[in-house]
């Protein structure tokens, strides 16, 4: 549950509709508590961006966001259906209305760009080959990867494959969109890439996006809200000018941390490391 | 808790863990099984292309392994038994026992050992680094079922492949060992093989066909199984491929064990 005073604060120009809705949500590890009591809502063309450190508890969220694990003490409802309650088929048709996009890129191996594009469309829609490579041409054009369809993701850069994962992601035209570390491992150039394109994508599609990022500099970029995670707990649940004014404790460690490690000059850091530097060991 | 207790405690979790997994390999052939049923109504039928990729993979790129050692177990088998009856002066009679041995238990069971080793530990390895890299976690978050998309078409290759490369042994193992018989004897290879034909009923033949549908599935699930449990790295997958081949290996061999008392009384 969010223990800030902004928790509740609205965040404008977005709809009211709740795509995602998670109340009072525990998770344990065997004996070990990972999520306490969280609570949280994301809104129809709505970017909300989960930080926190790592063992902070996002990537749990996210595969309970995701359903692909059972909510214990708490409720999640997505598209305003509890699912707990869902049969499986009535999941899956859920599912078709949701993208998400891995850390890992999660493209397989074995199928080029266009295939890992299509995958989707020839399981779960069956439309004609010349239809799909119609689609994901569009949905390469999106991303930026005009010609690289027939490319193997072993060939692509780690931008390319995050591309090409978000290409996979949109395909069916989802309504809700899942990020996990979207930025991560990339240079601040395809970063900002990355962050465009998101940003693009809502506008286009009025989709709403959930994104799990360690990034501050991309979060505070795409994001209308943003949620923090710290051991578990939501220290703070707010629109990103309120969370950058944040006096806890918690947030301003996280923030000022990572932005220490983000603008780091790399001579300097060879320096430290090397002993050289008198400002690292006065 | 007191130092007495916990080796009990660890018994128990290993326990469920085995029990854990026993019904994971339930659960995975009751959805193969549903799928291959409900999947063409449901418009999301098991991929054809995946399967005949599976079959080729499992059995037709085996084949000149499988030939290799079938002729090689055929021969051996020659070798001793000419050996063993020689000393009583029944060499002639070879052919009953490499007959009956060969369509009966080590057509299946060599074929069995080669697919678990070849092809049930590349499985393994590939639904191992699936998950690994979360690609599992994308077919799942796609609404596309895993088990439909990945494990059904391995079991269909294995549950067709296995029995043809049994019968293909069959045919290689007797012909090897004909070819040594009856130059040792001095007879002829259409004799020898006139005798095998006499002596080899279908029920012997079906025993081993039988065996063989059950190791394809063994294998087909272990394989899966071992390969989902893979979780933090290449390490961990060469872990459970080791793991998923020495568990087929092992439950070959008593399945077999089992199979044989129970068919021949």
């Amino acid at each position: 549950m969010a223990t800030s005073p902004l928790a509740a604060r609205p965040v404008p120009d977005v709809e009211t509709e709740e795509i995602v809705a998670v109340d009072h949500l525990d998770f344990f590890y065997g004996d070990r508590q990972v999520l306490f009591d969280v609570s949280l809502t994301v809104r129809r063309g709505e970017i909300v961006v989960i930080m926190g450190g790592s063992g902070s508890g996002k990537t749990t969220l996210l595969r309970h966001l995701m359903g692909l694990m059972p909510a214990q003490p708490g409720k999640i409802r997505l598209f305003g259906k509890d699912i707990a309650r869902l049969s499986e088929g009535e999941m899956q048709e859920l599912r078709r209305k949701m993208g998400v996009a891995f850390q890992s890129g999660a493209l397989f191996s074995s199928m080029n760009v266009t295939d890992n594009i299509t995958l989707p469309l020839r399981e779960l829609v069956q439309l004609d080959e010349e239809t799909m490579a119609i689609m994901a041409r569009l949905k390469l054009e999106t991303v930026n990867l005009s010609g690289f369809g027939d490319l193997m993701p072993s060939e692509l850069s780690g931008g390319m494959v995050k591309r090409a994962s978000i290409a996979r992601a949109i395909v069916m035209d989802p309504q809700l969109l899942f990020l996990d570390e979207p930025t991560s491992g990339l240079d601040p150039a395809v970063s900002a890439q990355i962050d465009d394109l998101v940003l693009k994508l809502r506008a286009a599609m009025n989709m709403s996006v959930v994104i799990i990022t360690h990034d501050p500099k991309s979060a505070f970029t795409v994001a209308d809200r943003i949620l923090i995670l710290d051991q578990g707990r939501i220290v703070i649940d707010g629109p990103p000018d309120l969370v950058r004014a944040s006096r806890d404790e918690r947030v301003r460690n996280l923030l000022q941390r990572r932005f220490e490690e983000t603008d780091i000059d790399p001579a300097q850091y060879l320096r430290r490391i090397m002993g050289k530097d008198e400002d690292a060991h006065p | 808790m007191t130092d007495w207790r916990l080796p009990l405690r660890q018994v128990g979790e290993r326990t469920v863990a085995v029990l854990d997994e026993i019904g994971y390999c339930a659960v995975l052939v009751f959805q193969s099984v549903y799928w291959l049923a409900v999947g063409p109504r449901a418009r999301q039928p098991v991929r054809l292309g995946a399967t005949i990729d599976s079959m080729i993979d499992f059995g037709v790129q085996a084949l000149p392994i499988a030939t290799l050692l079938a002729a090689t177990i055929g021969i051996m088998l020659a070798i001793q038994s000419l050996y063993s009856l020689g000393l009583f002066g029944a060499q002639q009679y070879a052919y009953i026992g490499i007959a009956l041995s060969v369509a009966r238990e080590f057509s299946p069971i060599i074929m069995g050992i080669l697919v678990a080793g070849r092809s049930g530990s590349a499985l393994a390895a590939r639904i191992g680094s699936m998950t690994i890299n979360q690609e599992i976690d994308a077919l799942d978050v796609m609404g596309i079922n895993p088990v439909r998309f990945l494990v059904t078409p391995a079991l269909l290759g294995f549950l067709v492949m296995l029995p043809c490369l049994t019968m293909w042994a069959n045919f290689v193992s007797i012909i090897a060992a004909g070819f040594y018989v009856s130059a040792v004897l001095h007879g002829t290879l259409a004799g020898y093989l006139r005798d095998t034909l006499d002596v080899l009923h279908a029920k012997d033949l079906w025993q081993g066909l039988g065996k063989s549908v059950l190791f394809g599935l063994i294998i087909a699930v272990i394989g899966a199984v071992n390969g989902s449990n893979a979780k933090k790295g290449a390490e961990d997958v060469g872990r459970v491929t080791t793991r998923a081949v020495v568990q087929s290996i092992t439950l070959i061999v008593v399945t077999d064990m089992i199979f044989a008392y129970l068919t021949t009384h």
